[in-house]
């Protein structure tokens, strides 16, 4: 099993949500982060108080699927992330050891 | 001819009967008049006072809720919210007997304490068409607001406790005293009163504005800056907020301005007006001066003008025209700007929410170009002995009038500041000004109030 954890825009996750049911994956988890990888963030100006804004929000899905079908949602998270701009986020992939659903002590990949 | 002389001869009799008649209808209609007049008067001097209070709460308390870190933002209300308590009470006890009792230069007396002799039955002194009480409770709402407008230079540091002390003293040793001698009977600047030195201040550029504008310089510089002001980010925590707030401002000083004609008239209109004509010019001054100087028109900065258009056309409303209230309006609007964005990091004190640079420094401006563009074109109240309509600023030939504004202004600020000083000092030593570091960093919401403003996971 893997785990992909994939930090994208935030006016990107509906896109990412609709693409990632369509392929039928039912199983995520949404939150939202603030964050910078290269690009920098921004400038604002409040009453000629200027501020560095390097933070900036994003959301952060994280979905564990069975090893075999884990480069078909990367392929489908990427295309749907996507806008070709700086900033679009990033994708990790992680090994799973186990998974456990709590309500009736399923394991392995049967319980994603 | 023949005809005529008939018809004088038959009605001659008729009138002489019909004489104690004719005059009790007289009498009748006359009293249906003024019944009519003062029905209509009230309505919109009721209508008024509520307008002003909601320019406290929650206009004013929404715009600098907004301006604030969102760990202040109850803090930040409660200190507008809490003087529509406060002032209340305090003006119930003297501060409505202060300001408006008696007809002495500097300060009312006690002949309203307690509210005694102020009921339904007209002030003529004031407002004759309206009741006492009507009259009492409108300016209440000045009173309220004046002290609120300060909490922006002080905000996210001021204990609580201090808060409402210094408050008090301020209502009692610089706001009545200064509404007693621009608006009071005999009242020094009072221009309709006789005054000394008469002042043209129609809705309290002088009174409200440059008190608590130049109160809340000296607040921002005796309690200092806050902890890491101006290195540690200090954003506004919402500007939706801000705007409703500032938007409600706007309404509400129809209230507070065509309200101060004290009655449903024609100079009613005109300070109507003349203050809406006035926040428009200034939005589009302070935004036009940003698009320049920082490549981006922003909301905050529309909103600021605004205000600063409304604080400077406050003395202006009820004596100058349209054009003068835009051009009165575009100056503020770009003066402000300059204060708040270049003049104000030079010096580097920390009036939080700009309440010097827009109130102080937008008062002082309106004050000054009240005396250049007030014409008795627009307000023909002032009068002399002999009953002669006489002229008011510069653009009816009067130029000493700017030099008597700047007098009222010199007594505003000198007032202000003197003031100021002495209660922060008491205060100071009595419970202490400012909050602890701890307590900052909490910020004023959990710490003087034990609550929170947002709390998304309840």
């Amino acid at each position: 099993m893997k785990k992909i954890e994939a930090i994208i825009q935030p006016f990107k996750l509906d896109e990412v949500k609709e693409a990632l049911k369509a392929i039928g994956i039912d199983g995520m988890t949404i939150t939202d982060v603030r964050g910078h990888g290269r690009q920098k963030g921004h400038k604002e100006i409040y009453r000629g108080q200027e501020y560095n804004v390097d933070l900036l929000a994003k959301v952060k899905v994280e979905l564990v699927v069975a090893t075999s079908r884990a480069e078909e949602v990367i392929q489908t998270l990427v295309a749907a992330a996507r806008t070709g701009k700086i900033g679009d986020g990033k994708i990790f992939v992680f090994d799973v050891a186990e998974t456990i659903r709590i309500r009736n002590d399923d394991r392995g990949e049967s319980a994603l | 001819m023949k005809v005529c002389a008939l018809a004088a001869l038959s009605s001659a009799p008729l009138l002489a009967q019909g004489t104690p008649d004719l005059q009790a209808k007289i009498a009748a209609i006359d009293a249906a008049a003024r019944s009519a007049q003062s029905a209509g008067d009230n309505a919109w001097m009721l209508v008024s006072s509520a307008l002003v209070l909601m320019m406290t709460g929650p206009g004013l308390a929404l715009f600098y809720g907004g301006l604030v870190r969102r760990k202040n933002v109850l803090g930040t209300m409660m200190q507008s919210f809490v003087l529509m308590a406060v002032v209340t009470v305090l003006w119930a006890v003297v501060g409505y007997s202060l300001a408006f009792g008696g007809s002495s230069p500097l300060l009312g007396d006690f002949h309203f304490a307690f509210l005694r002799n102020v009921g339904i039955a007209p002030n003529a002194d004031y407002a004759p068409t309206i009741p006492h009480q009507t009259f009492m409770v409108y300016q209440l709402m000045f009173a309220i607001i004046t002290p609120a407008l300060i909490s922006g230079a002080f905000a996210e540091r001021m204990k609580f406790s201090a808060m409402l002390m210094f408050t008090v003293l301020w209502s009692l040793l610089v706001y009545f005293p200064m509404a007693h001698m621009v608006w009071g009977k005999g009242g020094l600047l009072n221009a309709f009163s006789g005054g000394r030195i008469p002042c043209l201040d129609f809705a309290g550029g002088t009174v409200v504005h440059i008190t608590s504008g130049v109160s809340a310089l000296v607040c921002a510089l005796y309690l200092g800056k806050r902890l890491g002001y101006p290195g540690i980010p200090m954003k506004p925590h919402s500007l939706v907020l801000s705007f409703i707030g500032a938007c409600l401002l706007w309404v509400g000083w129809f209230g507070f301005n065509a309200g101060s004609a004290l009655a449903a008239s024609g100079l009613a209109t005109s300070a109507f007006v003349a203050t809406h004509f006035g926040a428009a010019a200034a939005a589009l001054g302070w935004m036009a001066a940003e698009w320049m100087h920082n490549r981006r028109p922003s909301v905050l900065g529309g909103i600021s003008g605004a205000v600063a258009g409304l604080v400077a056309i406050t003395p202006a409303s009820g004596f100058v025209q349209p054009f003068s209230a835009l051009l009165i309006g575009l100056l503020a609007g770009l003066v402000c700007y300059a204060m708040v964005v270049a003049i104000k990091p030079k010096f580097g004190y920390d009036d939080s929410l700009d309440a010097f640079g827009v109130h102080g420094c937008g008062g002082t401006l309106g004050a000054i170009l009240t005396g250049v563009f007030a014409t008795s074109a627009v307000n023909a109240g002032l009068k002399d002995a002999s009953g002669r309509v006489m002229p008011l600023g510069m653009v009816d030939g009067n130029g000493g009038q700017v030099l008597h504004q700047l007098i009222g202004c010199a007594i505003a600020w000198g007032l202000g500041i003197v003031g100021t000083l002495v209660i922060l000092k008491v205060c100071d030593l009595v419970v202490g000004l400012r909050v602890t570091k701890e307590q900052e960093i909490e910020g004023l919401d959990l710490s003087m109030h034990g609550e929170e403003g947002y709390i998304f996971e309840a």
